[in-house]
């Protein structure tokens, strides 16, 4: 056996063991919790007894000889001759960590590590021999490390059992003869780690074995028929004692189940996957470059072609995104266990529900998620959930419920993280806060319960009156906060006092191809992803001077009677601009960065691209101004702002509490207040109409010339696809219709609405504005295609009701998009 | 074990210097790169190479020497890091040379600071000493 099959194999053990080890725990608990069924100890004892066995084929004598202990210890308490009971379980789940850290050791630096576990050993021992006095040599078995010790070792067990179901096995066991054991065994160490398939192995049994051994859903089975022999043989053996029948049929079912699961997926390494998602990523660039030169050309059948490529590249791209994708049950796994060891550890009641398993996110995000998660989890029960004794005089049942949910909403994954704790009390953390200098008094007077909410993520701040083990101690939550914010999520938190609190993170689906806005400055070009933006302002002309106003020097902008901040680029990337004086004007891009806005400005706002996020290299990874690079369709490289990062190096976010106006009201229409953000405009003459700006999907204006028909319906060719257009006039009542006059003769502005991946654009008059008001919605009108009437802008507005819109205008529109496409 | 190496060679003004080839991914013509404001001044920008977005840094101010002429563009030494591809700028590309290892010396004290830090050695060529570029200390400019 070469280094290199020895490395892989040793490898792949330790993958396998890890997960083991994670079922290990989980089934641990079930166990605790009284969930267990047959399976869960028969389980438990497999997974360690694989390990033993493995390690002990690889020479991990370290490995072996501590899961030798343990299985002792197993075998006592599957036969029922030993009750697990908390301690022991206690001790079993770090005998667990102990087994995961010599993984981890092997896997990172090639060793069993030195830990000394002496001391487990010990306690493992212990609890097999003070419990059960009748069999004390057990514990001082001889550490063979051969699989073929087992089967001998287990008959033994068996016989000496006394519980009467047992004996019955004990004979079938007996009679079963050495030999198949010793072949399966011998295939269950080798089919570990042989991906050929034995030339004469074809049996479907063994090549189940082989892959069930892969694979984790099929594991049960496999290791079950190899391990609990008698119990589980597969239906080929000729008589099950009676005694055990139905306990087979159950497993077959579950047999079949599992192997469905199997055969319907395969293992892949994570690195290919990653290769592949490159790959697809070239292809989205080069789908670009392509698409962007064939509108040059007037060749209908190279345009089909191409249209073609983009469909499939896109298709594609959302086939190679879906196989990165992972359920968030994988991260919260493992909190089962963080969950009782927590509020064990403070005598603590807790439950945990999990909502939204199988909500899928990026990989890559998964692993960004665990360590914030983890940390609020811990202090949701440390600071967040009372003592048993507490509730019980709050009125509230003495455990308490740690919810854990997730779900997909508009493109992003939430995850919310709930309790029915204590509540945090916004006057303590303002108190607090002042206590520690994060803000004044006059702050703290003014500041609402929301914002004080907010002070927790703030760098030092801990309210936990006593420093635990666990959480408390300063570093924390704007930690999480950071963390989350470098996915481009985002973290909200609401309490009640006294009734609980509930943490909300936002994050995109993937990160790996983003929308992003590209900008030109000094001839560079930028990109900055589109979640940070909020709008575009242009100022033309005599506009520049006036609109600009400087607060000691410091540029600003009135942007709806609210100050902006201003940053120019340029000068934040110490960039040269040659044409500093002569602007006829200034394109301002309108950011948010941690709650907060500041207005970019740049030279030109180029468009809206699908960009490939790569990182930049470690002699760049210093610079807090740029979250990555990408390649443009013409081949070159830009960078892509990191907003955050830009916010902080022009200190747009400095301190908490100095928030602006403009920023507050942000604030306030993200906490579900009244207020609306609407978009007015005209149709026909003078009829005001709004629509909510969250329908909108983006603004456009075409020129009418490009309008093309198709059928009766008028259309344009819109970002490789076929848009159609809606005129909202003709189906809204409007004084003049005879009159159509939009705001300029040879454009037309369009509002794009996009459901379900199709899009259709409504023709509207003149764009008017974008207002931020509080709706009192009258339903004067009965017409159809407007939802009711508000006072805007102290002018009578019609609400219009998009989706009723364009049922009238294609009723096919909301129907699900493979049965309306030919 | 053979003691002849074979090492990739390039100049920069009158150095000769080697880098080991297997460490080399590939050598290019003057490619054009982006800049990246704000960062260390060795890095000269990012390159796109087929897909791949490597950085170029700039072996002349890494060793603390002139600029280049204006119009003189540099070549890319393109060298496989486990961190991804890095490309340093050159002035010129050499030929592919084998040497051998009786040939080694290490730098003298009295070479300057940068130099010998990123120099490993030198091998004494018959018409000229060829420096050997400690490539992992090069393109460690964080």
């Amino acid at each position: 056996m070469n280094e290199d099959i020895q490395k892989q194999l040793v490898q792949d053990f330790v993958e396998e063991s890890l997960e083991g080890l994670e079922r290990f725990d989980q089934e641990l608990l079930a166990l605790e919790n009284g969930a267990s069924t047959g399976e869960t100890l028969n389980n438990i004892f497999r997974i360690i007894h694989t390990v033993k066995g493995t390690s002990g084929c690889l020479g991990l004598t370290k490995i072996e000889s501590l899961s030798h202990v343990g299985e002792n210890l197993l075998v006592k308490v599957r036969d029922g001759e030993l009750e697990a009971h908390q301690s022991m379980i206690t001790t079993l789940l770090t005998f667990s960590d102990a087994l995961q850290n010599m993984m981890a050791s092997l896997s990172n630096h090639g060793n069993e590590g030195d830990t000394d576990h002496t001391g487990l050993k010990a306690e493992l021992e212990r609890l097999l021999s003070a419990e059960s006095a009748t069999e004390p040599a057990k514990s001082v078995q001889p550490q063979e490390p051969t699989i073929q010790e087992k089967p001998q070792e287990q008959d033994e067990k068996v016989s000496e059992s006394k519980v009467p179901e047992d004996e019955s096995i004990s004979t079938t066991a007996a009679k079963a003869p050495d030999n198949p054991d010793d072949t399966k065994a011998q295939e269950q160490c080798w089919g570990l780690y042989d991906d050929e398939p034995e030339a004469e192995d074809t049996s479907s049994k063994a090549q189940e074995q082989r892959w069930g051994i892969f694979d984790e859903s099929g594991e049960s089975d496999t290791s079950k028929a190899i391990e609990s022999e008698p119990q589980s043989q597969p239906s080929e053996n000729s008589e099950p004692p009676i005694s055990t029948i139905k306990k087979e049929t159950d497993s077959e079912a579950k047999t079949q189940e599992n192997k469905s699961v199997a055969e319907g997926s395969i293992r892949v390494d994570v690195n290919h996957l990653d290769r592949l998602m490159n790959l697809v990523g070239e292809l989205v660039l080069s789908r670009n470059q392509i698409v962007q030169r064939v509108s040059n050309y007037e060749d209908s059948a190279l345009q089909s072609a191409c249209q073609r490529l983009n469909l499939i590249a896109t298709e594609l791209q959302e086939g190679v995104m879906k196989t990165r994708m992972q359920p968030i049950g994988n991260v919260w796994q493992k909190f089962p266990r963080v969950v009782r060891d927590v509020s064990l550890e403070l005598s603590k009641k807790v439950r945990l529900d999990m909502v939204g398993k199988e909500t899928d996110l990026d990989r890559t995000l998964i692993e960004a998620i665990k360590d914030p998660l983890t940390h609020i989890v811990r202090n949701a029960i440390d600071h967040g959930i009372e003592t048993p004794a507490e509730r019980a005089n709050n009125g509230k049942s003495e455990e308490g419920i740690l919810l854990l949910r997730a779900y997909h909403e508009g493109g992003q994954v939430n995850i919310e993280i709930i309790d029915d704790g204590k509540g945090i009390d916004p006057e303590k953390i303002k108190l607090k806060a002042v206590e520690k200098a994060l803000i004044s008094h006059e702050e703290a007077g003014r500041m609402n319960d929301r914002d004080a909410f907010a002070l927790v993520f703030q760098p030092g701040f801990s309210t936990a009156p006593k420093v635990t083990n666990l959480s408390g101690r300063g570093v924390g939550m704007d930690v999480v906060k950071t963390n989350i914010e470098k996915i481009g999520g985002s973290v909200d938190i609401q309490s009640e006092f006294g009734q609980g609190t509930t943490i909300k993170i936002k994050i995109p689906l993937t990160l790996a191809i983003i929308p992003a806005l590209i900008v030109t400055s000094a001839s560079e070009r930028f990109a900055i992803p589109q979640v940070s933006l909020l709008e575009l302002v242009r100022l033309d002309g005599d506009d520049v001077n006036k609109a600009i106003e400087f607060i000691d020097g410091t540029p600003v902008y009135r942007l709806r009677g609210n100050l902006l901040p201003l940053v120019y680029l340029n000068k934040e990337l110490k960039i040269d601009h040659e044409n500093e004086n002569d602007l006829d004007c200034v394109n301002i891009v309108v950011l948010k960065a941690d709650g907060r806005s500041f207005g970019l400005i740049v030279d030109e706002i180029n468009d809206t691209e699908e960009i490939v996020v790569k990182p930049l290299a470690k002699q760049l990874k210093g610079l807090q101004a740029f979250a990555g690079a990408t390649i443009m369709g013409d081949g070159h490289v830009a960078l892509i702002l990191d907003v955050l990062g830009l916010a902080q190096h022009a200190h747009v976010i400095t301190e908490v509490g100095s928030k602006s106006a403009f920023d507050n009201q942000e604030d306030r229409s993200n906490a579900g207040d009244d207020k609306h953000t609407m978009l007015l405009f005209e149709a026909g003459d003078n009829h005001r109409l709004a629509l909510p700006l969250s329908l909108v999907d983006r603004l456009e204006e075409f020129d009418k010339e490009i309008i093309e028909h198709s059928g009766e319906s008028e259309v344009v060719q819109y970002r490789g696809q076929i848009l159609p257009l809606i005129r909202v006039q003709n189906y809204v009542n409007t004084f003049s219709n005879e009159n159509s006059s939009t705001a300029n003769d040879d454009t037309m502005q369009v509002v794009v609405y996009s459901e379900n991946g199709r899009s259709v654009g409504l023709i509207v008059g003149n764009i008017k504005d974008i207002v931020e008001e509080s709706l009192e919605v009258k339903h004067l009108t009965s017409s159809r295609g407007l939802s009711g009437s508000a006072v805007i802008q102290d002018h009578v507005t019609d609400l219009l009701d998009v989706r009723d819109i364009i049922a009238q205008a294609d009723p096919d529109f909301f129907i699900e998009k493979n049965e309306s496409i030919v | 074990m053979n003691d002849e190496r074979q090492f990739c060679t390039f100049y920069l003004k009158n150095l000769f210097f080697g880098v080991e080839v297997l460490n080399v991914q590939e050598v290019l013509r003057y490619q054009d790169m982006t800049r990246v404001p704000l960062a260390p001044d060795v890095v000269k920008g990012l390159i796109n190479l087929r897909g791949q977005i490597v950085t170029a840094i700039d072996l002349r101010k890494r060793l603390h020497m002139d600029p280049r002429e204006n119009e003189e563009l540099p070549m890319n030494v393109v060298l496989k890091t486990d961190e991804g591809a890095v490309s340093l700028l050159v002035d010129e590309i050499g030929d592919v040379i084998e040497v051998n290892d009786n040939n080694f010396e290490e730098p003298p004290e009295t070479v300057n600071n940068v130099t010998r830090e990123l120099v490993k050695g030198v091998y004494k060529l018959e018409e000229q000493l060829l420096l050997i570029l400690d490539t992992e200390k090069a393109v460690n400019v964080a």
